[in-house]
């Protein structure tokens, strides 16, 4: 036990016993009650009278010192004694929950490697991550955490990425695969050729990201600071007011009783609990979502997301994945697998993305040889003879030029397949919607967002089907890069609220900068996008966006929770202390305990 | 240029709200947040002036906060 806890128990047994002394013995009573009065008071009358010695005078343990040896003076020897106690004990507690959460912030936080196994001359040094250059080789043992960001030059392993994306499937890595760190190597060695100094690689990042997040107040946080420099005068000044005023004024009054009342506005005049209930709370809900691979880079961003109510998505790599496949294969009067496989022959000379794509689609090996003419007709297709059989694959320009009857298809993109001149059906490309991105959205409009939008460069139909399979409300599309930012502002401009911007921060930086927030997706490893953004979500899901708005809100309301709750009850005391409803006892609460009560709550907003 | 330091010792919040806002109006300071949680403490400063203001920085929290260490990282 530490020395002032061992003299604090001291003191308040010696506290106990002073009770018990009768009033008759005035002098042994004072003094029984002056020795328990140092002993629960040293500490703070030490960094009182250090304070005062550097010239800092209004601080909360001289005013604690005022309040207390005040009360003293006015004979309520016991009551000075039970709050200087009392707010020893509540320091205390005060301590172990600022401790607590500060430990639990440092667990989220805790990605950080504390060493590198360097490779030099094939043996393995353990060296700080900071010694390491970019070219040199580390090895990550299994259950190691990846020091920096680099290339597998050897092995194969699964990593968990969870500390990053808080998701919790591992990911295969093999040879030449990007590897990040503050991920945990689980099963097997790795050799990773380092390509990031620490500084620069993805922990570092993300720590710096998180660490520095408190500098971007937000307004409720500005309020609360602005607020408690005034506070404290102002407390003090009601205090001598009420001390020096109603006894001259009111008949009968009595100094004693109405400084007894003064002293204790003292004890309640540290803004403390104040000043921490807000920036606690956003710190906690900062460090929640970063547990959840949520990188919050501000409070401002958290109080704006709560309020958001429009969403305006970004369609390429945001909704869908980016890639192009094979959607649907419509065969008429053969099987499916004919078609494509007749296509992708067709098709093998071709370097069109489309092209690609259908030959992914196709299992099989292509054998050339099968394969006896083909020849591209730049801006309708291809033409081929495969198995001796002359196959058409192209646009419907291709069909018509050579007089074939086809059924048309609506979509992006569509290769219409003729074989021997007879329509043999079509094959629809299109661009994947991600998984979760219909269940995300679905998710956002439980949340209360009132409105969705898309972006997209795409054209008009198959922009609107996807806007429509997906449930978002509002559409525009065809729109060049540079148009993004005009459109945004559009509904900047016309819609209520908040307007949020998604997208994958690749090339919509200027629009991510633009909106009120920027969100980036899938940013893991992209640092143009998490320059770019506000808010930066490491996977590529889009329910993360409605856990971030969750979280958002939830912090915004632990934050005002906190607020009001301690100017109430500090507010309220006062009050009463005024009218001698309540005693110094009570005042005491007024301080420590409501710190105390705000600590916990704002715990609240790192758990989900 | 940016500096870190850890302040030990940080023990009330209104403390570093005022440690952050006299440090704020240091000649040569751009910029600076105290984080009562994480007790860091992360400044952009003039390079030139760096040793006039850790100077003042020192006088600054000691004289809030007397039991703070100032370690920088």
């Amino acid at each position: 036990m530490k020395k002032d806890t061992i003299l604090l128990i001291v003191g308040a047994v010696a506290f106990a016993a002073s009770l018990f002394i009768p009033e008759e013995a005035v002098l042994v009573r004072f003094s029984a009650f002056l020795i328990a009065f140092v002993l629960c008071g040293m500490k703070v009358i030490i960094s009182a009278v250090k304070g005062i010695s550097k010239g800092n005078i209004f601080n909360e343990n001289t005013l604690m010192v005022v309040a207390t040896v005040g009360a003293f003076c006015i004979r309520e020897y016991p009551e000075a004694v039970f709050v200087v106690l009392f707010y020893r004990v509540g320091e205390m507690f005060e301590d172990y929950a600022v401790r607590k959460s500060r430990k639990s912030i440092s667990e989220v936080m805790n990605i950080c490697p504390d060493s590198a196994n360097l490779l030099v001359d094939g043996k393995i040094e353990a060296v700080d991550p900071d010694d390491v250059e970019i070219g040199d080789m580390i090895v990550v043992g299994a259950g190691e955490r990846v020091a920096l960001d680099g290339i597998v030059v050897s092995g194969s392993s699964f990593l968990d990425t969870s500390a990053l994306t808080g998701e919790s499937v591992p990911r295969e890595v093999r040879e030449g695969d990007e590897i990040l760190s503050g991920c945990i190597n689980k099963n097997a060695t790795l050799t990773v050729k380092v390509t990031k100094d620490f500084d620069d690689s993805t922990v570092s990042r993300i720590l710096e990201l998180v660490e520095t997040a408190s500098a971007r107040k937000s307004s409720s946080e500005k309020f609360i600071t602005k607020f408690a420099k005034y506070y404290t005068p102002v407390v003090l000044v009601c205090a001598l007011v009420l001390a020096v005023v109603p006894p001259l004024v009111i008949e009968g009054a009595q100094f004693s009783d109405y400084i007894y009342r003064a002293l204790s506005f003292l004890v309640v005049s540290c803004p403390c609990a104040l000043v921490i209930s807000v920036p606690l709370a956003f710190f906690g809900g900062i460090g929640g979502a970063a547990k959840k691979g949520i990188l919050v880079k501000g409070g401002n961003y958290l109080e704006v997301l709560s309020k958001a109510e429009n969403i305006v998505f970004d369609k390429t790599g945001t909704l869908t994945k980016g890639v192009f496949r094979v959607q649907e294969i419509n065969a008429v009067d053969i099987s499916k697998d004919e078609l494509i496989r007749l296509t992708a022959y067709a098709e093998n000379v071709s370097s069109h993305p489309m092209a690609k794509s259908v030959r992914e689609a196709f299992d099989g090996e292509i054998d050339r040889d099968r394969i006896s003419m083909s020849e591209e007709i730049a801006g309708f297709g291809v033409k081929a003879v495969v198995d001796g059989r002359t196959v058409l694959a192209g646009n419907g320009k291709l069909m018509e030029s050579e007089n074939i009857d086809y059924i048309k298809t609506e979509g992006t993109a569509v290769i219409y397949v003729a074989v021997d001149k007879k329509f043999c059906g079509s094959i629809i490309i299109a661009d994947e919607i991600k998984q979760d991105a219909k269940a995300g959205i679905a998710g956002l409009k439980k949340a209360g967002i009132s409105q969705t939008f898309m972006l997209t460069g795409d054209v008009k139909s198959a922009a609107e089907r996807i806007a429509g399979d997906l449930g978002i409300d509002r559409v525009s599309a065809e729109l060049l890069p540079d148009d993004k930012v005009n459109e945004l502002e559009k509904i900047m401009k016309t819609a209520k609220g908040r307007t949020v911007y998604v997208g994958d921060g690749i090339n919509d930086a200027p629009v991510l900068a633009r909106a009120d927030t920027g969100i980036a997706m899938g940013a893991l490893g992209s640092d143009a996008a998490v320059e770019a953004a506000d808010i930066v979500i490491m996977t590529d899901e889009i329910s993360k966006i409605g856990t971030a708005v969750k979280i958002a809100r939830k912090t915004m309301s632990i934050a005002k929770q906190n607020i009001v709750f301690s100017l109430l009850i500090k507010i309220g005391i006062l009050v009463l202390c005024s009218f001698n409803i309540v005693g110094m006892g009570v005042a005491v609460f007024g301080d420590v305990g409501v710190m105390v009560l705000a600590v916990l709550n704002s715990f609240r907003a790192l758990k989900e | 240029m940016k500096i870190k330091a850890k302040l030990h010792d940080l023990c009330c919040a209104n403390c570093a709200a005022k440690i952050e806002e006299k440090i704020s109006k240091l000649e040569g300071v751009e910029s600076v947040t105290v984080n009562f949680l994480t007790e860091k403490m992360i400044l952009n400063a003039e390079e030139s002036k760096l040793g006039e203001i850790k100077e003042q920085i020192e006088k600054i929290v000691h004289k809030i906060e007397p039991d703070v260490e100032i370690e920088y990282i």
